[in-house]
């Protein structure tokens, strides 16, 4: 018998019913619910006189519209408010537990999930946002789903699924100093294209995978979605197992030792078979820094900004082209000539404590460089935020002209009101560089938390491996 | 949601890669709470040379000429004609739910983004998949009037000059576009079997079936 892959072995372990042409019905064990694309879902709950299956299987909780400072004087924006007034009316109507917006377990939805143990290894995680991949770091099968999915979801406790492809990405190899899990997945991204994952989902394996936490593993998972892959895996291990150890949902007594003996078969089989295996070298990665309007534009730090001209593509090149264009770069700048003015901290990819704290000591006892204007620490949970304190490591952001906020998603996306203004250059730790997305013609530069923290203590891009402070 | 059956339209050319649903649907159209409407903000930040706004008028808005749905030859375009990996980026349905409600039925292109592509059939649109040449070929030759049939249930696409373009769809997305069908009920018919599976689940897991207060 072949071996199987972990994401074969999650599949079959979760499907109620398969059609005749192969789509199947999958069971969904959590479901995590934010104020953006649920709303509509609950419309249409009502609209057909429909109950959620399992109220206990979804959590929910407002991040992508939350004011991070001033949160007694709530939400000044009256549609974000309207927003997240619905989530809480809704989740009243319908008996969903919610994490409100004073509440110190509220955060962005992928790193509390995780957090409180409500997504555990071997569960089927979905979420009305494509970062949902994010929780696959823990050996679930966790992917974004549309708003028709989320009511889907709510309703039968369901999804019909095409099964993906099988990727294996290997990182193997010990990274150099100054590369982080931010770095790892940047360099795959750049290697394979925003569309290299399409069709797939991604198992990240390998030494160099092996070796990062947690936290690290939930970066690389999280912007598995940026490769095009839905859902992004790492197998279980000690690490994994470790860090449920005392969660406030995980499993507890005899549910515990039942789970950690299911859970040590979360892996691919040694004869598992991959339809794709991508090699990558993690001894050659250098910090990454993204200089266009789609993650895969992405160079090493010590690098120049790409020429178009060099490009055989036709249509690649003029995406290169319009990229610079919008980005107010020159072909053949030098990456750390490239001057910044905002530093964006946070989202669901770099805000958890490991970040915050690779991003205090690069600033210990510095200052943010005179041309920043401003620069935003903003944790992903009220936990995180509460750990970070009691390390000291607010005094240490504050002291160098950091400004320390409350958590949710914040500039990733600017849907609240932390944003950029036109023309401004963001050095950000979020996931995405689209056109516009931290702000109407906002310029972002996708960077770990080390090399952000960097950038606004420079002024401008630093390869932090080398770089004195100087 | 809307069947579909057969189309015929004039086509919409939209000669970029890589389109993402931010530039489908800019962000501050998510945070409305309804499910309609947002045709008007539909690829906003290039059609208007305004920012927009939730729930704001369009009517008097500055437009971007030069942008493809801004020209009257392609104002009642239907099919919407574009290059690979479109509807790349954040999952969010506004995209199909923006297309849909700006009058699109039908989306031609190289490849789509996995997430747009199912949310595409959940709200009566069809996207078709077609090799690049086959797509090159259809931007080389049309021409303002130039419009196309498809054909659903026979999965072929009908070119002025006479061509027949054959294409992929999934059976079931096919069936239940074709019937305009809602998801839900179809599944709710197989609540024995969701059941049956959540007691077997629970001897193999019970962990996720205790009763934890949250």
């Amino acid at each position: 018998m072949v071996g199987k892959t972990l994401y074969d072995k999650l599949w079959e372990d979760h499907v109620v019913h398969t059609e005749d042409d192969g789509s199947c019905l999958i069971y969904i064990d959590r479901h995590l619910v934010h104020e953006v694309t649920s709303p509509q879902a609950f419309d249409g709950l009502r609209l057909a006189g429909r109950k959620p299956w399992n109220v206990t299987r979804n959590l929910a909780v407002a991040d992508h519209n939350v004011p991070t400072n001033h949160r007694d004087r709530g939400i000044a924006d009256p549609v974000s408010r309207l927003q997240v007034e619905t989530l809480d009316k809704n989740c009243a109507e319908f008996g969903i537990t919610e994490f409100g917006m004073s509440d110190i377990r509220q955060g962005i939805v992928h790193v509390i999930g995780p957090e409180q143990g409500a997504t555990l290894p071997g569960m089927t995680v979905v979420c009305g946002d494509s970062h949902t991949s994010t929780h696959g770091a823990s050996g679930a099968l966790a992917f974004g789903i549309g708003t028709s999915e989320v009511e889907h979801t709510l309703a039968t406790q369901c999804l019909v699924q095409k099964k993906a492809k099988n990727l294996l990405i290997s990182v193997n190899g010990e990274v150099r100093a100054g590369v982080t899990a931010k770095d790892i997945v940047l360099a795959i991204i750049g290697e394979i294209g925003t569309a290299g994952g399409t069709g797939y989902t991604i198992e990240f394996g390998g030494s160099a995978i092996r070796a990062l936490s947690m936290e690290g593993r939930m970066t690389v998972c999280n912007m598995a979605i940026e490769a095009g892959a839905r859902a992004g895996l790492v197998a279980v291990d000690e690490v994994t197992i470790d860090y449920y150890r005392n969660c406030p949902l995980s499993p507890k007594g005899d549910d515990w030792f039942m789970a950690e003996r299911v859970w040590q078969n979360l892996h691919s089989d040694k004869d598992a078979v991959f339809d794709k295996v991508i090699n990558i070298d993690a001894t050659k990665i250098k910090p990454q820094v993204t200089w266009g309007t789609s993650p895969e534009l992405v160079v090493a730090v010590d690098a120049v900004v790409p020429n178009p001209a060099d490009e055989t593509d036709v249509v690649k090149a003029q995406s290169m082209q319009r990229a610079l264009d919008y980005m107010g770069l020159q072909a053949g700048q030098k990456i750390t000539d490239i001057q910044i003015d905002k530093v964006f901290i946070g989202s669901c990819t770099n805000s958890r404590i490991e970040d915050l704290r690779a991003a205090a000591i690069v600033v210990e006892g510095k200052k943010v460089a005179a041309n920043v204007k401003q620069a935003l620490i903003v944790p992903g949970s009220g936990l995180i935020k509460q750990q970070a304190e009691s390390e000291g490591l607010d005094k240490i952001f504050i002291e160098a002209g950091f400004e320390w906020r409350d958590a949710g998603c914040s500039m990733c996306l600017a849907m609240n009101a932390d944003r950029l203004e036109e023309g401004e250059r963001c050095a950000s730790t979020s996931n995405r560089n689209f056109e516009g997305r931290q702000g109407y013609g906002g310029r972002t530069h996708l960077v770990s938390p080390a090399m952000a923290a960097a950038a606004g203590i420079a002024g401008r891009f630093v390869d932090v491996s080398s770089w004195t402070g100087e | 949601m809307k069947a579909f059956t057969t189309l015929t339209s004039i086509v919409a050319p939209l000669d970029r890669a890589n389109v993402d649903t931010d530039a489908i649907i800019p962000k501050q159209f998510l945070k409305s709470i309804r499910r309609t409407g947002f045709g008007v903000y539909l690829f906003d930040e290039w059609r208007y040379l305004d920012q927009g706004q939730p729930d704001m008028d369009c009517t008097n808005r500055p437009i971007n000429k030069d942008f493809v749905l801004n020209k009257p030859q392609y104002k009642n375009a239907q099919i919407l004609l574009t290059r690979e990996n479109f509807g790349c980026g954040s999952s969010r349905e506004h995209a199909p739910w923006a297309l849909e409600d700006y009058g699109f039925r039908a989306i031609i292109a190289p490849s789509f983004a996995d997430i747009f592509y199912n949310n595409c059939f959940k709200n009566g649109l069809l996207p078709i998949a077609l090799d690049a040449e086959i797509v090159d070929g259809l931007f080389k030759e049309l021409t303002d009037d130039y419009a196309l049939t498809i054909d659903l249930a026979a999965q072929t696409i009908s070119t002025p000059s006479g061509k027949t373009i054959a294409f992929n769809v999934d059976e079931n997305c096919k069936f239940r576009l074709l019937n305009g069908l809602d998801d839900i009920g179809l599944t709710l018919q197989h609540a024995d079997k969701i059941h049956a599976y959540e007691t077997e689940r629970a001897k193999r897991a019970p962990w996720l079936f205790r009763e934890i207060s949250i």
